[in-house]
């Protein structure tokens, strides 16, 4: 990749025991909406963390606008923006109080009455941060992060602990942060979020990228396969099921069996016809076009949200 | 320098919008001086000259609390966090927050000195260059110490607890609450180990014996070197994570504020003159009011307090 904003190398943390990030490497071109995607405690925050200037590696090469965060934290945070995760403000500032504070520490500042309308804050300007639901107050985080119009945006799990009518509105909002042309970094585990939001994907497991690639090109490794979910009333093994015509793979995931399928129909009914001579019933079933999910499902055995 | 006026003026903002500010910083002190100087001293003027050291030390000396708690909490909730990502320093967070509680206490302060004045009838409030610059430094020095405590100690329970094992000793040794004088030779010489001692001591020789600045030094220079070395092990010790806990040897950094205070002590213990002028200052109160007593028994009559009446004083 010619020139990219984030260069990451063979990135290595650990904290004590836990080795957090274990050799991850990506880049990301200026411009693009780029995901680290898997579950918690994969260690993508701590890789944005790092990228943020907010932690040391333990090894690996890091460039982010062509500053190194450990050496030049100073030039790296004037070019950054960041909605970090498990963060807050002081419950009695005002939102507009917080913009100006936020925005004075900059030279290159956003017009903060646009910012306000823009994230749909208008009306809550003189509201404490207490008095904000938490879409209102990560929308202000997100506002903030804009303050001093950065070459990057760090967003860590912009949407955790939403409900979903608030996660699609901040959605839409970073999807006008890609129309901008702003180069993000967004941390999530939400399969829908990283297929909407992001131009390309690196699936993360375990500290470290498991596979990355556009979300189509991630998804054709298993547009072939349909996704049949189901539950039973006794346990079945894995292998059975596997051998069972019209299924390719399956895997049991806390009592639920994920069968990937070429041919889902035939696969539906050798399976019915195998449960009824096992005298197992189908307690429930599924089925699903394939997504990142079953790529991630495939890749590592679990789902992600286990 | 605008990073450091933003986050000093939020501070200012934040602290004026809190109850807990108000009572503590506002209501407290002022209560403190009304128990001294209506109570204790029952009004008389020269009573409430004398305990009018105390009284501000008490107000200055409170800055601990407040800067302690503020900090830890802003680093539990993850605020901290929140500034780390931006161009500000820890040097400006912390400075703010010591200019934030400066600009917040002066008013109180002056509020103190106007009581003293214009209601109780004090009728001198001594060298008030000296009181200004001994509050001045009292207060930023007190400040430091409170972010030292909000570094060393990882919860908000631990930042109480080590608030409480400090301030009882400072409050009840240094001559704060107790006089002095009335304390036994052990004590009293334990309480030169103590910074509040030269605080409380130092306000004293400003305001009852009109002493100028380069009359307290020893007060002034040790509160000085106290306040850039608390500044120093607060800047060495900030952390900006909640989960970044401090190890129990960084801990014993705390002792290392008490060092410029265990050489003064040792020094004033075997040299100095801080228990003699101690009780040269309480005599020269207690002469005067005698005096006064007899040359203008008329002039106390006047006064609508009626405890002013009384010739008994606490303090003897």
């Amino acid at each position: 990749m010619p020139n990219p904003v984030l260069r990451v190398e063979n990135l290595t943390k650990r904290y004590g025991d836990v080795q957090a990030v274990r050799g991850i490497s990506f880049e990301v071109a200026e411009g693009e909406v780029f995901g680290l995607l898997g579950p918690n405690g994969a260690g993508k925050t701590s890789t944005v963390e790092i990228l943020e200037g907010l932690r040391n590696a333990d090894s690996g090469t890091v460039s982010v606008c062509g500053y190194d965060p450990q050496r030049n934290p100073d030039e790296l945070k004037r070019e950054i923006g960041a909605a970090l995760q498990s963060t807050a403000l002081p419950d009695k500032l005002r939102v507009m109080e917080a913009l100006r504070l936020f925005a004075s520490f900059y030279k290159r500042r956003r017009n903060l009455e646009d910012l306000l309308k823009r994230f749909g804050l208008e009306e809550k300007r003189n509201a404490f941060y207490s008095q904000l639901s938490g879409g209102q107050k990560q929308r202000l985080a997100l506002a903030i992060a804009l303050v001093n119009d950065p070459k990057v945006v760090f967003l860590d799990e912009p949407t955790a602990g939403l409900d979903p009518q608030v996660r699609r509105e901040i959605y839409d909002v970073i999807e006008e942060l890609r129309r901008d042309k702003k180069t993000i970094l967004l941390t999530t585990h939400y399969i829908e979020e990283a297929e909407r939001l992001c131009d390309r994907v690196a699936i993360v497991d375990h500290g470290k990228v498991i596979v990355q690639g556009t979300p189509r090109e991630l998804k054709q490794t298993s547009a072939d396969k349909t996704r049949i979910e189901v539950r039973l009333a006794r346990e079945e093994s894995e292998t059975t099921l596997q051998s069972l015509d019209g299924v390719s793979d399956c895997r049991s995931l806390n009592g639920l069996y994920v069968l990937h399928c070429l041919r889902p129909p035939q696969a539906i009914v050798s399976l019915v016809k195998y449960l009824e001579a096992q005298n197992n019933e189908l307690v429930g079933l599924e089925i699903a076009t394939p997504s990142l999910e079953d790529v991630f499902i495939e890749l590592t055995g679990r789902r992600l949200r286990d | 320098m605008t990073n450091l006026l933003t986050l000093t003026r939020m501070r200012v903002r934040l602290a004026l919008r809190n109850k807990m500010f108000f009572f503590f910083s506002i209501v407290m002190p002022l209560g403190f001086f009304f128990l001294y100087a209506g109570v204790f001293a029952k009004g008389d003027p020269l009573v409430v000259a004398y305990l009018l050291g105390p009284v501000l030390a008490l107000n200055v000396m409170g800055s601990f609390w407040g800067l302690s708690a503020t900090l830890v909490t802003f680093r539990e909730q993850g605020i901290l966090r929140r500034f780390h990502v931006t161009p500000a320093t820890a040097t400006d967070m912390l400075v703010s927050s010591i200019l934030a509680n400066y600009s917040l206490t002066l008013p109180t302060v002056l509020v103190e000195l106007t009581l003293a004045r214009f209601l109780f009838h004090v009728p001198s409030l001594g060298d008030l260059l000296s009181v200004f610059l001994l509050v001045s430094i009292g207060t930023v020095s007190f400040g430091s110490l409170g972010l030292v405590i909000a570094s060393v100690t990882n919860t908000m329970q631990e930042t109480q607890v080590l608030n409480q094992l400090l301030w009882l000793p400072l409050i009840f040794l240094s001559g704060a609450t107790i006089p002095f004088t009335s304390l036994s030779k052990t004590v009293q010489h334990i309480a030169l180990f103590l910074p509040a001692t030269y605080l409380v001591h130092g306000l004293k020789n400003a305001i009852v014996n009109s002493l100028g600045p380069e009359k307290i030094l020893l007060s002034l220079g040790s509160l000085s070197i106290w306040f850039v070395l608390t500044l120093f092990l607060s800047s060495q010790l900030f952390r900006w994570e909640p989960e970044a806990k401090i190890g129990r040897r960084a801990k014993l950094y705390v002792a290392a504020t008490a060092i410029p205070f265990i050489l003064l002590g040792v020094w004033e213990a075997r040299y100095g003159r801080v228990i003699a002028e101690e009780k040269m200052t309480m005599q020269r109160v207690d002469d005067s009011e005698k005096s006064d007593t007899h040359e203008k028994p008329r002039d106390r009559q006047q006064s609508k307090d009626p405890s002013k009446l009384d010739d008994s004083k606490p303090h003897q």
